[in-house]
């Protein structure tokens, strides 16, 4: 590890060692834009496969460096701490299996081009750096290389008048939250002096609570944070993203840049607002409950299965947000759970309908899954095991994860909360059913056999069968979660 | 002795289960012969364990008391697989293993062409493994799991042949009615642990004393004792599973299963659960005269009026289910008189001579081709040597002649009553008195109408007469002899003598058996005092009748029949339990449960609750999708709105 011996105040090299994955991420995305130029359609497959190698290598290199206690470098605007090395992880092996998944879609499409891959790894680097951020500007800067990424990812079929418009809107929308979240950054600079996570922190720390500038300050925070994870009045963006998008970006944006969020959050609101927890708890209250209430509700009259997955994104980013309402380690380590499973069944659910889906053929309406138990048994059981997942039926993972973020609720005292919880659950039960009921007890209506290659079919069996299979590891994986939280504060 | 006995306990009944297991769910790929040499393996080991296990308590001295697995705590309530090895439970291991093991022998023959051989053994061995751990337990949990594992058993057992409708409502009926017992039996075992806070034999009736005086107020104004409260309610689950009026009425029922269950199950074990109960929680009892005067009155009401219905049943296996019936009676008396050993020594005597009548009565249908009807009988002693004989062993034994096993048990039961002074009891004699008569006259017509008289089947039945083969006939023989013998060795040790030990407790102010034993001078003498006492007289009496009515005279009983009506009617009617439960009980929870459908379910929960929730949601989602307009800048505007709403609120505080 290289020293760094800044005592006699003169120029030295920072230490490069904690943010080696990004680094190596952020060189091999150049890598494979240099690569790419020289390739042609027929082996373009290369510039996939050095993507994936790319993530696996990043993969070693975090688990190589695995931090116990925070490291910072770059003038302490960055961090690898536990929190980080965790949600790296997550982050990277969710961008392998995007990528796997997205491989067919955008070949039958003719959109494998290079600049999928580098795009998409310039967004997972964004998310890295997200991730590690102990700086406002850090953290931004992160926020924005994801976000342009996804921008452009979103226009990527550029013949598509309806991703256009989607990708038009997010950005427009998106520069908005960015502003937004922007200024109450710089109103809390105004308030303490200083964009240095810790030192904010502890400046607050002196102040009264309810000062209002930063009151002023934390309400613009929150609508960007709101924005980013999609939570109600600003989720807008959602449903016509996902359903404009090509399935593969909307499966990028759907999975990954939630755990990101999750990170901003911790960052913004945890390590660096705790002070001020009285305030964004009650503000996440009323986002929770207005995002459970309209993404569970709107969802049962879509027919589209993107937007109804859109919708019950918006519902969990409510279940979710419940976690960190608890203010408290177990409910933020309950969340981080939420989020990881989350991610996992957004995952498998945007897999499947791309698994559906063939040259001219989205399958992307409710009616396509009709019988698919006939056509095909064992993608219906995966589909299966997601939605009930993703409703929360027993033993499933997502249903330890609603039920850690309900605990985790009502130890902290907002016994009412969960109980509005639980009862919106009930409520986004029914559409999750009514997919499993379209497979199981209705005649199909197109016969075809499901094609899927190798490889995808073994990711996503894992992926799919994980929903079940891993009840008896959940024990471990709360306590990752609480492992990652102690770098909090 | 190098065996550590702790195994030989916990081997009894795994042994048992293991047999089960094997046969159940492997007899598909080992066939019948593998299946029920599993099934009588393991049977057979638990009875040579069992064996060794009375010697070891009854010629040693030894008993075990203790937990051998916790199998849970909630609540702070552990729940525990322990035993308490003790005379009483050796004893009772001994016999649910001998006749057990005789009835799986008599299996092979008897169920020789049914389809559902294998599935017979599992569930006989799986009996035998639950019976085992009810007289096991050292705990009221465990012997509840061994009560409710013997029920689900007979359950299974009674609807066998399941696409037999009258199997199935037989199956059901018995399954139903111990309901109302268990329903006695859980607030029994509630009751104690919220007096007691412990559910382990041994601590409960250390404490039992202490808790004499204890009242609990059930209503404002009425209160009873806690002991009686908890005697009662487990009499309550004794009743079903023993099968006392008003309770009863499954069991004749039951006899829809195959014969080897009637035996088994029916006859000689499961039902005796409710006796073992009583006389393993005779510290409790005792404590309580109210519940002993209830337990006479019930006893002989059953003793009695049971015996008068065998005597009007047409169907072979009925008749000797109102006698087990009756019999039960018997043992629950002897109960109520404080005379636990005399039950249990009943219960030892009746298992044998009972079962024997069973397998009998199986052996005489297998030749009939699986006609039950009396009337289709007759003159069967010609082809049937050796089920003649021991037809004859089980009505000598079952009537009380001595010296056959049941005089021994009978008398003593009689005798006990007679010296009881507990309010009840007189009525109690004098039904067990009658009784004799009536219990004597319904054998022996059984005997004569099914082996003597001419032949009533017809000719094709007739030519096809043959003695039942070994395996039916060896365990024939197997009950014959303890129900001849068992009675003469038993009576010493277990009646008079001290074999019982601290297992039953009885208080110096009941003990008639302890006055019995002043003038027990030996087994001669006994005999002969009961050669000149009135049960024997009603006995030979009974024979008599028998041998008038349907021998001598045949025509007797058609002119009874024309002579008293309304008393036949009332008979063959069964005293209308049947019809009073099916009017009131369950066309009663059949109206209330139309009343809660239509109303409470159809109409409150799924109209309005239901489908009401479902169609508000459905109508305010197809409202709120308009929210979506794609315009961007409703988009932005809702965002703005979301921020303005959001710092007024905040900035307000």
């Amino acid at each position: 590890m290289v020293s760094v011996g800044n005592e006699l105040m003169t120029f030295a090299v920072p230490n490069m060692a904690p943010a080696a994955p990004e680094i190596f991420l952020a060189g091999m995305a150049c890598v494979i834009l240099l690569l790419d130029l020289v390739l042609d359609d027929s082996n373009r497959y290369l510039a996939y496969l050095v993507a994936l190698a790319s993530l696996v290598a990043a993969v070693g290199i975090t688990l190589h460096g695995f931090h116990h206690r925070a490291l910072y470098t770059f003038d302490h605007m960055f961090v690898a701490d536990r929190l980080s090395d965790v949600l790296d992880l997550a982050v990277l092996g969710l961008a392998f299996c995007v990528l796997v998944y997205s491989r067919c879609y955008l070949r039958e499409r003719g959109m494998f081009r290079g600049e999928y891959f580098v795009l998409g790894l310039f967004g997972v680097v964004g998310m890295m750096i997200m991730i590690s951020a102990a700086h406002f500007l850090t953290l931004y800067l992160g926020l924005e290389l994801l976000s342009l990424s996804q921008y452009a990812m979103v226009a990527f079929q550029r013949d598509s008048s309806r991703a256009t418009e989607a990708a038009m809107k997010y950005f427009v929308l998106g520069a908005l939250a960015s502003g937004m979240l922007l200024y109450g950054m710089s109103m809390l600079y105004g308030a303490t002096g200083s964009l240095d996570i810790p030192t904010v922190s502890a400046k607050i720390a002196t102040m009264s609570p309810h000062n209002v500038i930063l009151v002023f300050g934390l309400v613009f925070v929150v609508v960007g944070l709101a924005f980013k994870i999609g939570a109600v009045p600003f989720h807008m963006w959602i449903p016509d993203v996902y359903d404009g998008a090509p399935t593969a970006v909307t499966l990028y944006i759907g999975t990954m840049p939630k755990i990101a969020a999750f990170a901003m959050i911790m960052r913004l609101l945890v390590w660096g607002l705790q002070e001020l927890a009285v305030n964004w708890q009650e503000m996440l209250i009323v986002l929770a409950v207005l995002s459970m209430l309209i993404g569970n509700v709107v969802a049962i009259a879509q027919t589209n299965i993107k937007r109804m997955l859109a919708y019950s994104t918006i519902s969990h980013m409510g279940f979710f947000l419940l976690g960190i309402v608890a203010a408290g380690p177990v409910g933020y380590g309950a969340a981080m759970f939420y989020m990881l499973v989350y991610a996992a069944m957004s995952l498998g659910g945007f897999g499947m309908v791309i698994v559906m889906s063939r040259a001219g053929f989205e399958a992307d309406r409710l009616d396509d899954y009709r019988g698919l138990n006939q056509r095909s048994p064992w993608h219906a059981l995966i589909m299966l095991l997601l939605m009930f997942s993703m409703a929360g039926v027993p033993p499933t993972a997502g249903f330890y994860a609603k039920l850690l973020v309900f605990q985790a609720i009502v130890n902290a005292g907002f016994v009412w909360l969960a109980v509005v919880g639980v009862l919106l659950s009930v409520v986004g039960a029914f559409y999750y059913l009514r997919i499993v009921k379209l497979m199981y007890f209705d005649a199909p209506t197109d016969t075809s056999p499901v094609k899927v290659e190798p490889d995808m079919q073994l990711v996503m069996g894992i992926n799919g069968i994980a929903m079940i299979a891993i009840t008896p590891w959940v024990g471990t994986l709360v306590s990752l979660c609480a492992h990652a939280m102690r770098a909090m504060p | 002795m190098t065996v550590n006995m702790q195994d030989v306990y916990l081997a009894i009944p795994l042994a048992c289960l293991v047999g089960s297991a094997v046969s159940g769910l492997f007899g598909w790929a080992i066939g019948r012969v593998g299946a029920h040499t599993a099934a009588i393996l393991g049977v057979a080991v638990a009875f040579v364990l069992s064996l060794l296990v009375l010697r070891d308590v009854a010629v040693f001295g030894h008993s075990f008391d203790g937990t051998v697995y916790t199998w849970g705590v909630s609540g702070g309530i552990p729940m525990e697989v322990g035993f308490l090895i003790d005379p009483l439970s050796a004893l009772m291991m001994v016999v649910v293993t001998f006749v057990s093991l005789a009835v799986h022998i008599y299996t092979i023959g008897y169920m020789r062409d049914d389809p559902g051989y294998q599935r017979f053994f599992s569930y006989i061995a799986l009996f035998t493994f639950a019976m085992l751990m009810l007289v096991m337990a050292n705990n009221f949990l465990q012997l509840f799991f061994g009560w409710e594992g013997v029920g689900l058993v007979s359950y299974l057992l009674i609807g066998f042949w399941y696409t037999r409708e009258s199997a199935v409502r037989a199956s059901l009926k018995a399954f139903l009615v111990n309901r109302v017992g268990d329903l006695g039996f859980v607030l029994a075992l509630a009751a104690i642990y919220q007096y007691f806070g412990t559910l382990d034999y041994g601590g409960v009736f250390a404490i039992a004393p202490q808790l004499a005086k204890t009242t609990i107020h059930l209503t404002p104004d009425l209160s009873c004792s806690v002991i009686t409260l908890i005697c009662l309610l487990l009499f309550t689950g004794a009743m079903a599973k023993s099968a006392q009026v008003p309770l009863h009425v499954w069991l004749p029922d039951s006899m829809e299963g195959p014969t080897p269950i009637s035996a088994l199950i029916h006859a000689a074990t499961m039902v005796t659960a409710g006796i073992f109960l009583v006389a393993r929680a005779s510290p409790l009892f005792e404590l309580s005269n109210t519940a002993l005067s209830v337990i006479l009155v019930i006893g002989g009401i059953t003793a009695l009026f049971m015996a008068f219905l065998g005597v009007v049943q047409t169907d072979i296996k009925r008749v000797v289910a109102y006698s087990t019936l009756s019999q039960l009676g018997y043992m629950t008396v002897a109960l109520g008189a404080s005379a636990y050993s005399a039950a249990i020594f009943h219960l030892m005597t009746h298992a044998f001579f009972k079962a024997l009548l069973f397998l009998a009565a199986g052996s005489v249908i297998m030749a009939m081709h699986h006609e039950q009807d009396l009337r289709k009988m007759g003159g069967l002693r010609k082809y049937m040597p050796w089920t003649l004989v021991t037809t004859w062993v089980g009505a000598l034994a079952l009537s009380g002649f001595p010296p056959f096993a049941g005089f021994f048990s009978k008398d003593a039961i009689i005798e006990a009553v007679g010296d009881s002074r507990l309010p009840g009891a007189g009525f109690a004699h004098f039904a067990v008195m009658a009784a004799v008569f009536v219990t004597a006259l319904y054998s022996f017509r059984m005997l004569f109408l099914a082996f003597y008289g001419e032949p009533r089947m017809d000719e094709h039945t007739r030519k096809h007469l043959k003695e039942s083969p070994a395996v039916v006939v060896i365990p024939l023989v197997l009950l014959a002899i303890p129900s001849v013998i068992a009675g003469w060795v038993g009576v010493r040790p277990l009646l008079f003598g001290t074999f019982f030990g601290s297992s039953i407790r009885v208080l110096p102010q009941h003990n008639v058996l302890a006055n019995m034993a002043l003038h027990f001078t030996g087994r001669g003498p006994f005999i002969a005092h009961g050669l000149q006492s009135a049960p024997f007289l009603l006995a030979v009496l009974g024979f008599a009748t028998a041998w008038f009515s349907y021998i001598r005279y045949p025509q007797i009983p058609g002119l009874v029949r024309e002579k008293a009506g309304l008393l036949y009617e009332i008979l063959i009617r069964k005293y209308g339990f049947d019809d009073f439960n099916d009017l009131v009980f369950v066309a009663g929870a059949r109206a209330v449960g139309r009343v809660l459908w239509k109303v409470g379910d159809v109409a409150l929960i799924d109209g309005l609750m239901v489908n009401g929730t479902a169609r508000v949601i459905a109508w305010t989602s197809r409202i709120a999708r308009r929210m979506q307009s794609g315009y961007i800048y409703h988009y932005a505007f809702a965002m703005i709105i979301g921020l303005v709403v959001l710092m007024t609120i905040f900035l307000h505080h």
